[in-house]
């Protein structure tokens, strides 16, 4: 994997260098919409637009959250999409937890530059200095779960009323419950036991002052829908979706990557590996997968013929049975 | 790629969520890890064997009492189709959440315990199916293991069923019954050695052969009801102003004349966009930006539609409607009255007959306590502040339905069918 000024180079299958156009404007990629043979199915794309302009329409601020993981990426393109030749109606929130792989925090300013975003960053460290939420402690430090503290600040500072993420159905359980538009209270609070009926495409994001509601325009997409529609769209993404060598330890039978963020313990010592991430969140809470794929459909292949779910590389999603539950309740995305 | 949508009904404890759990499993699209995590639920919960319905009961109060509270949304694909899964609670106070998870599909998968046979919730499930007017019926006659695959038990509930769809069933529905055993998986995927005087498909069989509903959709009167207007306001694009939506129904082509609702202005469409790439032609369900030969007034929540295909303007209507909360709907009360987009205040001005699902009848008499309660199916007719562009949902299914919100608590409290 090389960076090249701006642009990015894979190879594909003949081995020849492809310059990927990240965002691409018509002229450099024109898609063909009618196809029906794609592997992607349009229909998913047509369904998030339309929830997206319902958001641009029902809200009076709405922020995308973005992490700089595919499905964040996934869902700013659909905005692009969405309101052209307008421009994005939506500010980006980033909540950062200060162990986040640089190679994310880097594509996140790429984007914003390019594509003329308007970007927020709201730092969990400082709502550790205000004692807002303290620090854990222990080989399974991470700081994932504090970060809804840092969010629900930040909504109410800068009074979001709607947050739209990129969290999808298939990932896990209790996101499997969700609505596309999720209510949630004056605490970021959703309860499952009493979710707005959503009929059709109706969607209804009236609230009240200070309420907030967390919408989810790729509910409907599968992990490898979301690749799919990367490769068709010929989307950049950050470099660690590619195999890469690594300084990695091995926990629990999962690879972990090195860094100053992590508690090792004397055995667990670190060595190099040619690897990659599926999923990327913060450098405590994300296990990486041995791979050599270098580029996107040998990723897809190697999804396609994974015996781990995406989620099963999470290490926060580990902690209990019902720890996504738990998180959400307490105002998680 | 296309999709298909299904959605599970029937009463608590048919089998809906072992029957989802078991599909994805015989069809290899559960990992490792997750079946790991399904193993170590089943022996917290005492059980020897694999319980399935924890795939999509993932809710610790679903875990805690064994049934499925709300719709779990869950995916997989054949080398044919990409699939999404509606389970839906099975329990009657549930009902709200059966209808969202069964709003979006084209096919209803209807258990029924072949111990127990046909009962109110079946009945029910059967009815606001076809009230939502899904075109395929599955009913899949479960736990035939507990009755030691007897045909006689299977025909008898096959012939009980269809004397019920006389009275529910609508023109260009179609019923399909299989026996089948979630919990060992007969009939599902593979074909069961147990039901040899079973000659139908099995579960996916049946499923792979049903094409997808959007084509039907795009041949009847378009519809476009705008969401958005995008106006740049760029030097590029100075004097650009589109219209964003999603095609609801029927096809525009470009050139076709358009009228706007509600100003009734009439221009041609100049252009059909993606993303800036032009199209001869925008389908039902397609999200596009349409441009007009001329500047007319059109905002969001108005409507285009072709120039004679007009829907009726409706400041009152007749619509069934079912009803999802728990306060009662009462005559002579205010709600914001949703159709597609648009939003308009809206008055109950009569209820005028509620149904009885039990004996499949209608009582022909407003309710005694002069309301519509949860979960209950009634007639009424509304009034509304301004026109709405409705049409019959028997006709137009993607113009013809609505929701009701209640202004006091925000939330959807019905959703309603125009007649
Ligand atoms: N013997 C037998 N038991 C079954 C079969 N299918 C389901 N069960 C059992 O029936 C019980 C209820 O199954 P569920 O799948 O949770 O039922 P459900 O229809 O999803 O229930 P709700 O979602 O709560 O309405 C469980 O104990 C299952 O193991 C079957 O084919 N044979
Ligand atoms: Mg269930």
């Amino acid at each position: 994997m090389l960076y090249i000024g701006t642009k990015f180079v894979v190879r594909n299958r003949t081995g020849d260098p492809v310059v990927i156009p990240f965002m691409s404007t018509i002229s450099e990629k024109t898609t063909v919409y009618q196809a029906n043979d794609s592997s992607f199915p349009r229909e998913l794309e047509d369904e998030a637009i339309y929830i997206l302009r319902e958001v641009a329409s029902q809200f009076e601020k709405p922020a995308i959250l973005f992490s700089g993981g595919k499905d964040s990426i996934t869902v700013v393109r659909l905005a692009q999409k969405a309101f052209y030749p307008g421009k994005i109606p939506f500010a980006l929130l980033h909540v950062d937890t200060g162990h986040n792989f640089p190679e994310t925090i880097e594509y996140r300013d790429w984007l914003v530059n390019k594509l003329g975003l308007e970007l927020h960053v709201r730092y969990v460290a400082d709502s550790i200095k205000q004692g807002k939420v303290k620090e854990e402690t222990g080989k399974y430090a991470s700081r994932n779960a504090l970060q809804t503290v840092t969010l629900l600040d930040a909504i109410e500072e800068f009074k979001f009323d709607a947050c739209i993420g990129g969290a999808r159905r298939d990932e896990e359980k209790a996101r499997a419950k969700e609505r596309i538009f999720s209510v949630r209270d004056d605490f970021g609070q959703w309860n499952a036991k009493k979710q707005r009926p959503e009929l059709f495409d109706m969607l209804n994001g009236k609230i009240e002052l200070g309420e907030n509601v967390r919408v989810f325009p790729i509910s409907n997409w599968t992990e490898l829908d979301v690749w799919n529609y990367i490769k068709e769209e010929e989307l950049r993404i950050p470099s660690i979706y590619f195999t890469h060598e690594r300084n990695v330890f091995e926990r629990d039978g999962m690879i972990w990557a090195d860094s100053e963020f992590i508690n090792k313990s004397e055995d667990e010592v670190p060595y190099k590996a040619h690897v990659r991430f599926r999923t990327v969140g913060d450098m405590t809470c994300t296990a990486a997968v041995a791979s050599t794929a270098d580029n996107l459909d040998d990723v897809i292949g190697e999804i396609l013929s994974a015996q781990i779910s995406e989620r099963g590389a999470r290490i926060d999603d580990k902690r209990s049975e019902a720890a996504m539950e738990k998180r959400k309740q307490a105002g998680y995305f | 790629m296309d999709i298909l949508r299904i959605a599970t009904a029937g009463s608590v404890d048919d089998g809906k969520s072992t029957l989802i759990g078991r599909l994805l499993y015989e069809t290899n699209s559960i990992t490792q890890d997750k079946i790991e995590a399904l193993e170590s639920a089943s022996k917290r919960k005492g059980l020897d064997f694999l319980d399935l319905s924890l795939l999509t009961d993932g809710l610790i109060a679903e875990r805690e009492q064994g049934i499925t509270i709300d719709v779990a949304h869950i995916y997989f694909s054949t080398p044919h189709r990409k699939y999404i899964i509606a389970d839906t609670p099975g329990h009657f106070e549930y009902t709200r959440n059966m209808v969202t998870g069964a709003s979006n599909t084209s096919v209803s998968i209807i258990l029924i315990d072949a111990r127990n046979g046909v009962i109110e919730q079946t009945k029910r499930h059967f009815y606001i199916s076809s009230m939502l007017r899904i075109k395929n019926i599955i009913v899949a006659v479960n736990k035939m293991d507990l009755v030691a695959y007897n045909q006689e038990k299977f025909e008898a509930i096959k012939a009980e069923l269809l004397g019920i769809a006389e009275q529910v069933s609508f023109k260009g529905q179609t019923l399909q019954f299989i026996p089948i055993s979630s919990l060992y998986g007969e009939n599902l995927v593979r074909k069961s050695a147990e039901t040899p005087w079973y000659e139908g498909a099995t579960l996916l069989e049946t499923l792979e052969k049903f094409s997808t509903q959007n084509s039907e959709l795009s041949t009847i009167q378009a519809r476009f009801p705008v969401q958005h207007v995008v106006r740049p306001k760029t030097e590029e694009y100075h004097d650009y102003r589109g219209y964003a939506g999603k095609i609801a129904s029927g096809t525009f082509l470009v050139g076709d004349l358009v009228e706007a609702l509600p100003s009734g202005q009439i221009s041609k469409i100049k252009t059909i966009e993606k993303f800036g790439t032009q199209l001869e032609a925008g389908n039902a369900k397609e999200s596009v930006v349409i441009t007009l030969e001329d500047n007319i007034d059109v905002s969001r929540g108005n409507m285009l539609v072709k120039v004679g295909e007009q829907p009726e303007s409706r400041k009152e209507l007749k619509a069934k409607i079912c009803w999802l909360d728990s306060q009662m709907l009462t005559v002579g009360k205010t709600y914001l009255l949703q159709h597609g987009i648009n939003r308009v205040k809206a008055k109950i001005t009569n209820i005028s007959s509620v149904i009885d699902i039990k004996n499949m009848s209608l009582s022909n008499e407003a309710p005694a306590d002069g309301g519509l309660k949860l979960n209950e199916i009634g007639w009424i007719s509304v009034k509304t502040a301004s026109p709405v562009f409705a049409d019959k949902y028997e006709d137009n299914p993607a113009n013809g339905s609505f929701i009701l919100i209640d202004e006091n608590s925000n939330s959807t409290v019905g959703v309603g069918f125009v007649e």
